[in-house]
C-alpha cells in the first residue's frame, strides 16, 4: 500500500528535511549539530481522509564528528489539507553519537557566569565566518529553527536556518539558558528568506523548549 | 522620510521590515505609535553592522592584487574587484582571453562576458554563467576561479586546452551585478535584479523565472513582492535579454551551464513541465558521469534529475529556454552546501567547491565536444 519514492525527488527530500528538523529540536544543542548525511529509502503512502505519511530510513551524523553516522528510520504524517497544524513525526535512532555532556556543561556554566548577558548578530556573516565562541549559539539556533521548521512544514515548503540575524540571552531566575533570536529561515520553494523571532530556552539535562515563535515584524 | 523597505509590503496581515535613517526615527515612531501600528527594533544601528562587515573585509587581504597571480581566490570579492580579476586576466593573457560587454544592467553596469577563444570564426561554443542569483556568492567566486583555471590549462596543455582545441568557452561570471552590489552594500540576502517596473509595489525580477519558455506558468509568481516573481514579460530584465540576444546571435553554442547554489544538485530541464525532455535519457546519463566526477575529489554528494521531480516546478527558466533553442547540454547546478550554511557557504570552500565543480563541468564540456549535433 506504500509506494515507493525515488531518494532523489523532491517529495522525499522535503519529508527527510522535516524529519530531520523535529530531530535537531529533540535532541540538539551547543555541543552537536545533526544534519542528514544520506536519505536511503522512502516510501509514501496515501491515507484517505488523514494525509500522506512517509517512511524514511536516513542516514545521520553530526558535524562536529564526521567520522561517525547513526541510522534513523522516520515516519513522516502530513495532514490532509492543513497548513495550521505540524506534521506527525516518529523517530528510531540506532546507535549511539558522540556524548555531548562534558561540552554541554561547559557551555551552561560558561553562559551562566557571564556578567552582561550575551549579544549577537549575522551568524554566520556575509562570508560564512562562526567565531568559534559563537558555534555553540549557531547550534542552538538549529535546535530553535527546527522547532520552527518542523510546526510550520507542508509537502509544498523546504525550510533551513539561513542565518541568525540577532540573538540575545535573558536572564532567568530558573535554571534554564534562554535565548531571544531573530531566525532568518530560507524556504527552498517560494525562495523566501523570513524573518522568525523565537525565544528558546534549554538545559543541559532537561533539553530544549520553545515557549514562543512568530513570523517577525509585530512589534513587542 | 527615504524609508527603505527589507521586508515590502505584500498584503494585510504580513509583516513589513523597515531601515529607518536616523533623522526619520521620531516621525516614524510617532506616526506608528498614533496610527495603532505595533513595531519591534531588529537592528539598533545598521551602520554600526556595516562598518563591522567593512573592517571584516579590510581585514582579510583586501590589498587589491597586481596580477591574477596574487589575487585571492579563497575570498568573496565585491563587484569591483572581480571586474579588475577580469581585465588583468585578459591583459595577462591577450591571445586566449578578450572581454565582451554584452549589455548593461537596469542600473546601467555593464554586463561583461569573457571569451576564451584559441581562433576560429565562431566555433561551436560552451556557456558558463554564474551568479545570476546574488545572494549565491559561492557561484560568483567560482567562475572567477574558472576563468583562471581556463587559463591555466591552456598554458600547461592539459585538462581543457584540448577542449580550446575547437570550441569556445563564454563565461559571465557577474550575471546579476545590480543584485551582487546590493548584496555587498545592504542586503546580503537579496536574490533578483534591481528592476521598478511600473504598477510593481516591490523592487526586482527573479532572472531565472523571466524567461520565455513557459513564462508565467506555475512555478513563478505574478507578485513583484516575491522572490520568484517572473517580471512583466519575458525577457523584461536587461541581465537576461542581453544573454538571449548573445545566444541567438551566436547560434553555435553547444552547451549551456547555469550556475546556482545551494543544494547540491545537477540539474537538466524541464522545470516548467512534467513532459520528459526528448534528450531526457542521454542528459540524466550525462549527469550521473559529471556527478561521479565532482564527487571524486572530496566526496560531495550531488543528486540530479530534471528540475520538476529534483527541487520543484519552476516556470521561465533560463535552461528550459536555451534547451528549446536547440541547445542540447543545458544544465543548471545547485553548489554547495544542503543548507548548513546554505547562501552564507564559508570562504574557505569557495576553491573545494570550484575544483569539484569544474571536474563535472569538464565531463559535460567533452561530452559536447564528442557529440556534435
Amino acid at each position: 500500500r506504500a509506494m515507493e519514492l525515488p531518494p532523489g525527488h523532491f517529495p522525499a527530500a522535503r519529508a527527510a528535511a522535516v524529519a530531520v528538523e523535529y530531530l535537531r529540536y529533540l535532541r540538539g544543542g551547543p555541543g552537536s549539530g545533526l544534519r542528514l548525511r544520506e536519505l536511503q529509502r522512502a516510501r509514501r503512502q496515501d491515507i484517505d481522509d488523514v494525509g500522506h505519511k512517509y517512511y524514511l530510513e536516513l542516514e545521520l551524523e553530526d558535524v562536529l564528528d564526521k567520522d561517525r553516522t547513526v541510522s534513523c528510520t522516520a515516519e513522516v504524517l502530513y495532514h490532509l489539507g492543513s497548513t495550521t497544524s505540524a506534521p506527525d513525526v516518529q523517530l528510531t535512532v540506532q546507535g549511539e553519537l558522540r556524548s555531548t555532556e562534558e561540552a554541554d556543561k561547559e557551555f551552561y556554566n560558561r553562559i551562566r557566569s557571564l556578567e552582561k548577558e550575551l549579544v549577537a548578530e549575522n551568524i554566520p556573516d556575509s562570508h560564512g565566518n562562526v567565531p568559534p565562541e559563537l558555534e555553540p549559539i549557531h547550534l542552538l539556533a538549529w535546535v530553535a529553527s527546527g522547532y520552527v521548521i518542523w510546526q510550520n512544514s507542508t509537502e509544498n515548503t523546504k525550510f533551513h536556518l539561513a542565518q541568525v540575524k540577532h540573538v540575545k540571552q535573558v536572564k532567568r531566575n530558573d535554571e534554564d539558558l534562554q535565548f531571544d533570536f531573530v531566525l532568518l529561515l530560507h524556504e527552498m520553494v517560494s525562495q523566501e528568506v523570513l524573518p522568525w523571532e523565537v525565544t528558546l530556552l534549554w538545559h543541559p539535562q532537561r533539553g530544549a523548549r520553545v515557549p514562543q515563535s512568530r513570523a517577525a515584524g509585530a512589534g513587542s | 522620510l527615504q524609508l527603505d523597505f527589507w521586508l515590502a509590503p505584500r498584503r494585510l496581515g504580513l509583516p513589513v521590515d523597515i531601515r529607518v535613517p536616523f533623522r526619520s526615527l521620531q516621525a516614524v515612531k510617532a506616526h506608528l505609535e498614533a496610527s495603532g501600528v505595533s513595531y519591534s527594533i531588529m537592528i539598533e544601528d545598521v551602520q554600526a553592522l556595516l562598518d563591522e562587515e567593512q573592517t571584516e573585509m579590510l581585514r582579510s587581504s583586501r590589498q587589491r592584487s597586481v596580477d591574477t597571480t596574487t589575487f585571492n581566490y579563497e575570498a568573496y570579492h565585491t563587484i569591483d574587484e572581480i571586474y579588475n580579476f577580469m581585465d588583468m586576466l585578459v591583459a595577462e593573457n591577450p591571445n586566449l582571453v578578450s572581454k565582451l560587454e554584452i549589455g548593461r544592467s537596469t542600473e546601467n553596469r555593464p554586463l561583461y562576458v569573457l571569451k576564451f577563444s584559441t581562433g576560429g570564426t565562431n566555433r561551436p561554443a560552451i556557456w558558463i554563467d554564474t551568479g545570476i542569483h546574488s545572494r549565491e556568492w559561492v557561484t560568483q567566486a567560482s567562475g572567477v576561479w574558472f576563468a583562471k583555471k581556463i587559463v591555466q590549462d591552456h598554458a600547461n596543455n592539459e585538462g581543457v586546452a584540448s577542449i580550446l582545441e575547437t570550441m569556445d568557452i563564454f563565461l559571465e561570471i557577474v550575471t546579476n551585478p545590480d543584485g551582487f552590489a546590493y548584496t555587498h552594500t545592504t542586503n546580503r540576502m537579496w536574490r533578483k535584479t534591481r528592476s521598478r517596473h511600473a504598477g510593481a509595489i516591490c523592487v526586482g525580477v527573479d532572472p531565472n523565472r523571466n524567461w520565455d519558455a513557459g513564462f508565467g506558468d506555475a512555478g513563478a509568481s505574478g507578485n513583484s513582492c516575491s522572490e520568484t516573481y517572473h517580471g512583466p514579460y519575458p525577457n523584461s530584465e536587461p541581465e537576461v535579454k542581453s544573454i538571449v540576444d548573445f545566444v541567438k546571435s551566436h547560434g553555435n553554442i553547444k552547451a549551456f551551464v547555469s550556475i546556482h547554489s545551494y543544494s547540491q544538485l545537477l540539474l537538466y530541464p524541464y522545470g516548467y513541465t512534467e513532459t520528459p525532455a526528448p534528450d531526457e535519457q542521454e542528459l540524466h546519463e550525462l549527469s550521473a558521469k559529471a556527478v561521479a566526477a565532482l564527487s571524486s575529489l572530496y566526496g560531495t554528494k550531488f543528486k540530479y534529475g530534471s528540475i520538476i521531480t529534483t527541487i520543484y516546478r519552476a516556470s521561465g527558466s533560463t535552461v528550459d529556454w536555451t534547451y528549446n533553442q536547440g541547445i542540447k547540454y543545458s544544465f543548471t547546478f545547485e553548489l554547495r552546501d544542503t543548507g548548513r550554511y546554505g547562501f552564507l557557504l564559508p570562504a574557505k570552500q569557495i576553491v573545494p567547491t570550484a575544483q569539484e565543480t569544474w571536474l563535472a563541468l569538464k565531463v559535460i564540456m567533452e561530452h559536447a565536444r564528442d557529440n556534435i549535433y
